[in-house]
């Protein structure tokens, strides 16, 4: 059938979700004509599992995607019920901030930052095809047989590709929460050369409030002190609602045991792989059997609704086995559920088919982001997408990628982490898979990254030159505190009321701010020198960085070390068969996946630290030959 | 680029009067002031200046040697590079090296100073090839490595200490990803005993890397007794070839004569001294300080004693020398006499293991040599199954990963945040890894979900 022409644009992005959002407005933001494609617009920046934003890890990619210019945190900030700062028992690196969000108010939301942005337009309608010209895309059709042409796509695809959901022995093809699936994208992708394979994911049930007993439960609320995700807000308000915690017990694991044989997980239906850090409540009362109970959290899903999610409980067991086993729960009794739990399955690539700034290796143009590349989550599928709205913007504008070291950013990491080493599941961050947490934290996200996103056109001018206030407001801060000294006379009595030792000489503020005892609010007690007005973000990092100076300081010095072989160019036309003296194993991985550097290629398994030597060699001589 | 400062032996092990210390880095200067004493005030490029090597912990002297700092990048790999000439000796140049690698430099790889050289300009193109080859060699090299059977035994103690650190790894992890599970938290001490007990496990295994040494090296036997008592002639027949010269004079043996030998597959560092007794000789006299200075360094005495005459004062002198030391007796030249008793000897040194021999009918030899192979193996200088520290390289990373738990234990005593004490166990971690040659970093999260119910 003929297809008929219907616009062009710069950049097409294909999928609405948080990748989908984030690649979109980076893309409009940096100049480009952009069209973004949802099934359905209801679908704008959905959640169709967990209510919450951020987490250990996660909240630090928020923060970053915030720094570059991106939206999450702005939208969370707007929109969210209850804010909690986790793991403030542990030091400041792996401090990451939680925000229950309200899901219908975060679609709207973002849906509205979406229509008044400039060079941005949004439509309902399936993509089926993929417009490729000589190894290059060139644009898309939809399932109204229109065409759109573009100079690059963008696929932020998520489960809604090739999407099957199951309950039970029941399988049907669908998208995520009872959303038409896009079915025939898949087809062309293949066509096109590009490999695709399977990945699950699941979701817990929907139940009435009205219909739980929270006497039996126990309450969990949000901070004391709210906290912004986004560096362009001070204050955010209070928190609107709390949360639950209840137990499963025994009689919750017979009822799953005794039905196992009914889950679509062990019937065998599902070849998807699933991720372990998310795994179903079957999966885990098999797993994990003697442990004797497992915690759930009750969490609000909106304001405007009385439907709750059951967090710690998906499944893909028939619908009256989840109603069993959800009623043997302390304040569950008596429980309504209006969405059943699900599993889905859906089409990706492997990661290692791309490059660092996320185009694929086989289709010139072509950028790919969120679960779509292998990932899990809203936060690591909002990083990809800003990225690969980013890197899609620059190369159609003919610049140089922008890619994030892992000593630079979680993005970095978590990019890194997906292209080099590729992934077997839905892949997750965690704050252990970056090198240099210490330095890599969620505080310091603006200082590390809103001057790149500045430099390409990005982050706005009033989000810098906030920046550029914070910085110059910490450095002369700690300056200050640095050079007021006092004599012990002057201090020992404020020492002693916090619990901590006197002094026998002289000591500056930031040496007393040093002692775990004692915060910068504190200090304001002897502070007689004109003490500055700071902002939370900026007292924040002004403790962080006086306290941990030592510590930090020698993972700079690290990082420096690593540095040297991640500026090692590698070019990307080399033969690896080519090159004297390396194994052959090493040669066959190299030819695969094109590191860009040789540090990049210091991190593909298979490659030995001999390997990575010959390499040296092998571009010495080579430069050498060319002069 | 900037590069770490790397020391290797630069010379071949077991050759040659002088050997050589070779360091190359920025830090290169920096470590030679620390552990040479010029006898002039300065340190000049290009320069060689003599002096002394001294350990800066105990101002001991170690040696005296000649050495030259050149600034780079005019030197072999074009950074600062420090070559500190030294005696030959195995000893000698392995204190001196230990002594840099102390103080700030690492190890170097096979053929680092090679690549470095030629990555910075320093050799020309047709010598890239070598390069590669020598990298090459190192690889083929670690397979073979994996076939000795102490080895064997040294990578499953190591992988143990792995297991354990993977634990506390894991117990770390779960606690700083997974804030809001219903998992047990780690306490402080709980860590601190958990990563004690490991830092005990790596400190046992540098406990063994002196007798680890013994394989590596030699056994180090020295040969003492009063002058022409025939000690020349018991290090020609274990050596089962003339080298010492052999006279009937007294003092003839002017220098300490070191000589690698092999005793039933036990490699022995044979050192024959100077006669120790007073002399107005100069040249013997240098000799006797350095048969002290051997002797202090044994691990085995074999005291020599002329049975065919009564015990004289030089010999009580030599036996009060011994003091708790190892010592086999020899009552030797039984074919002269028999005058000295071995009961005499036990009440003198009790625990000798005294052996009546006449070295040139090549009586008694090897009694000797049964005695030896016995001490080895036997336990009494060292246990077989202790000998698993053999190599510079492993003891390193053993030091590291001791220090980094040392670390992380003052980071738990005053109760730092897990995420710091975590970056130094996993350092721990790695240095390990680095050992075996297993680098994954990947098994540390895949634990943590086999181990723990984590998720939505």
């Amino acid at each position: 059938m003929e297809n008929i022409f219907m616009d062009k644009y710069d950049i097409i992005v294909v999928g609405a979700g948080h990748a989908g959002c984030e690649a979109a407005l980076a893309a409009a933001r940096m100049g480009k004509k952009t069209l973004m494609f949802s099934i359905n617009l209801e679908a704008i920046a959905m959640m169709p599992c967990n209510p919450s934003i951020g987490g250990t890890g996660k909240g630090h990619l928020v923060r970053e995607i915030d720094a570059m210019g991106g939206e999450m945190g702005i939208n969370i900030d707007k929109t969210f019920l209850q804010s909690k700062m986790l793991n403030t028992a542990k030091g400041p690196a792996v401090h990451s901030l939680r925000a229950q969000a309200d899901k219908n108010r975060y679609h709207v939301e973002m849906k509205k930052t979406i229509e008044t942005t400039a060079n941005l337009d949004m439509k309902q309608g399936e993509v089926v095809e993929l417009i490729v010209e000589e190894g290059r895309v060139k644009g898309v059709i939809t399932k109204t047989n229109t065409r759109y042409d573009a100079e690059a796509v963008i696929l932020a695809t998520g489960t809604f590709l090739g999407g099957k959901i199951f309950i039970g022995s029941s399988a049907f093809e669908s998208g995520p929460n009872g959303l038409a699936p896009a079915k025939q994208l898949s087809d062309s992708l293949r066509k096109n050369g590009i490999m695709l394979r399977r990945f699950k994911t699941g979701t817990p049930a929907r139940c009435l409030g009205s219909s739980l007993d929270y006497s039996k439960m126990q309450e969990q609320k949000g901070d004391e002190k709210t906290v912004p995700f986004s560096f362009m807000n001070d204050e955010i308000g209070e928190n609107k609602v709390p949360c639950w915690l209840t137990y499963t017990n025994e009689e919750t694991h017979k009822v799953i045991r005794e039905n196992f044989h009914r889950s679509a997980l062990f019937g065998g239906q599902i070849e998807g792989i699933g991720p372990r850090y998310c795994p179903s409540i079957e999966d885990k009362v098999n797993r994990f059997a003697d442990k004797e109970r497992h915690q759930l959290f009750i969490e609000p899903e909106g304001l405007d609704t009385d439907e709750m999610y059951i967090q710690g409980m998906s499944s893909s067991l028939p619908e009256d086995v989840q109603r069993d086993f959800y009623k043997t729960i302390p304040g569950l009794e008596n429980l309504r559920i209006v969405r059943p739990a699900y599993a889905i399955e859906y089409d990706c690539i492997d990661p290692q088919d791309l490059k660092l700034n996320l185009e694929s290796r086989k289709i010139e143009n072509l950028f790919c982001a969120g679960q779509f590349n292998g990932s899990s989550g809203y936060e690591e599928a909002a990083a990809q997408g800003l990225m690969a709205g980013i890197n899609a913007a620059l190369k159609i504008s003919g610049k140089k990628p922008l890619v994030l070291g892992r000593n630079e950013a979680y993005i970095g990491v978590l990019i890194d982490d997906l292209v080099t080493k590729g992934t077997n599941e839905p892949y997750r961050i965690m704050t252990s898979r970056a090198e240099y947490r210490l330095v890599l934290r969620q505080d310091n996200a603006d200082l590390r990254l809103t001057e790149k996103g500045y430099e390409i056109g990005l982050a706005s001018k009033e989000r810098y030159e906030r920046y550029l206030r914070k910085k110059e407001n910490v450095e002369k801060e700690s300056a200050r505190l640095t050079e007021t000294t006092f004599a012990p006379g002057e201090v020992n009595d404020f020492l002693k009321n916090h619990g901590t030792s006197p002094v026998q000489g002289r000591v500056s503020m930031a040496e007393l701010l040093k002692r775990p005892q004692i915060s910068y609010s504190d200090l304001a007690e002897i502070d007689n020198d004109s003490r500055p007005q700071l902002s939370y973000h900026e007292v924040t990092q002004l403790e962080v960085q006086i306290k941990y100076e030592g510590y930090i300081q020698k993972q700079l010095t690290q990082i420096e070390r690593f540095r040297r072989l991640e500026d090692k160019a590698l070019p990307q036309d080399m033969n690896y068969d080519c090159v004297e003296g390396l194994r052959i194993e090493a040669a066959q991985k190299l030819n695969q996946l094109r590191p860009e550097s040789v540090g990049q290629a210091s991190r593909i398994s298979g490659v030995s630290p001999a390997d990575i030597n010959v390499l040296l060699v092998y571009l010495e001589k080579k430069r050498r030959s060319k002069n | 680029m900037r590069e770490d400062t790397i020391a290797a032996i630069a010379t071949a092990a077991g050759e040659g009067g002088i050997g050589i210390v070779r360091i190359s880095g920025e830090n290169a200067l920096d470590i030679l002031k620390k552990i040479f004493e010029p006898a002039s005030k300065s340190i000049k490029n290009r320069m060689l200046s003599y002096g002394h090597i001294i350990n800066p912990e105990n101002g001991k002297i170690i040696d005296e040697v000649m050495s030259v700092y050149m600034k780079g990048p005019h030197s072999y790999t074009a950074e600062d590079v420090v070559e500190i000439q030294c005696h030959g000796s195995s000893v000698s140049l392995r204190k001196i090296l230990e002594l840099a690698l102390k103080n700030g430099a690492r190890l170097a790889e096979r053929g680092e100073f090679t690549k470095r050289a030629f990555l910075n300009g320093r050799l020309d193109l047709s010598q890239a090839e070598a390069v590669i080859d020598l990298i090459k060699a190192k690889t083929d090299r670690t397979f073979d490595v994996a076939m000795n059977q102490l080895e064997g035994i040294f990578s499953d103690r190591i992988r143990k200490i792995r297991e354990n650190l993977v634990d506390i790894l894991v117990n770390l992890t779960v606690n700083i990803d997974y804030p809001d599970e219903d998992i047990e938290e780690i306490t402080y001490e709980k860590l601190e005993a958990d990563i004690y007990s490991v830092e005990r496990n790596i400190r046992k295994l540098l406990d063994t890397a002196d007798t680890g040494r013994i394989i590596r090296e030699g056994l180090r036997v020295s040969i003492v007794g009063k002058p022409n008592v025939g000690k020349s002639s018991l290090m020609n027949a274990l050596i089962g070839q003339s080298r010492a010269i052999v006279t009937d004079i007294p003092g003839t043996t002017r220098d300490t004569i070191e000589e690698s030998i092999s005793i039933r597959n036990i490699p022995v560092v044979l050192t024959d001294t100077a006669g120790i007794h007073s002399t107005d000789d100069l040249i013997e006299q240098i000799g006797i300080e350095k048969s002290k200075e051997a002797f202090n360094n044994s691990d085995l005495v074999i005291l020599m004693i002329d049975a065919s005459s009564a015990l004289e004062e030089e010999d009580f002198e030599i036996i009060r020398h011994t003091g708790d030391r190892r010592v086999i007796v020899l009552l030797n030249k039984q074919d002269k006499g028999s005058e000295v008793h071995k009961d005499e000897i036990h009440i003198k040194i009790p625990g000798a293991v005294v052996i009546e021999s006449s070295v040139t009918q090549g009586d008694g030899i090897s009694r000797l040599e049964d005695e030896i192979e016995n001490m080895v193996y036997g336990g009494q200088v060292s246990q077989g199954e202790n000998l698993l520290v053999t190599n510079v390289r492993h003891k390193n990373l053993l030091e590291e990963g001791k220090k980094c738990l040392e670390d992380a234990l003052e980071m738990v005593r005053i109760r730092e945040p897990l995420e710091f004490i975590e970056i130094d166990v996993n350092r721990c971690y790695e240095a390990m890894g680095e050992i075996i040659g297993e680098t994954a970093t990947s098994d540390i999260i895949d634990k943590v979900f086999e181990r723990f119910c984590l998720g939505k």
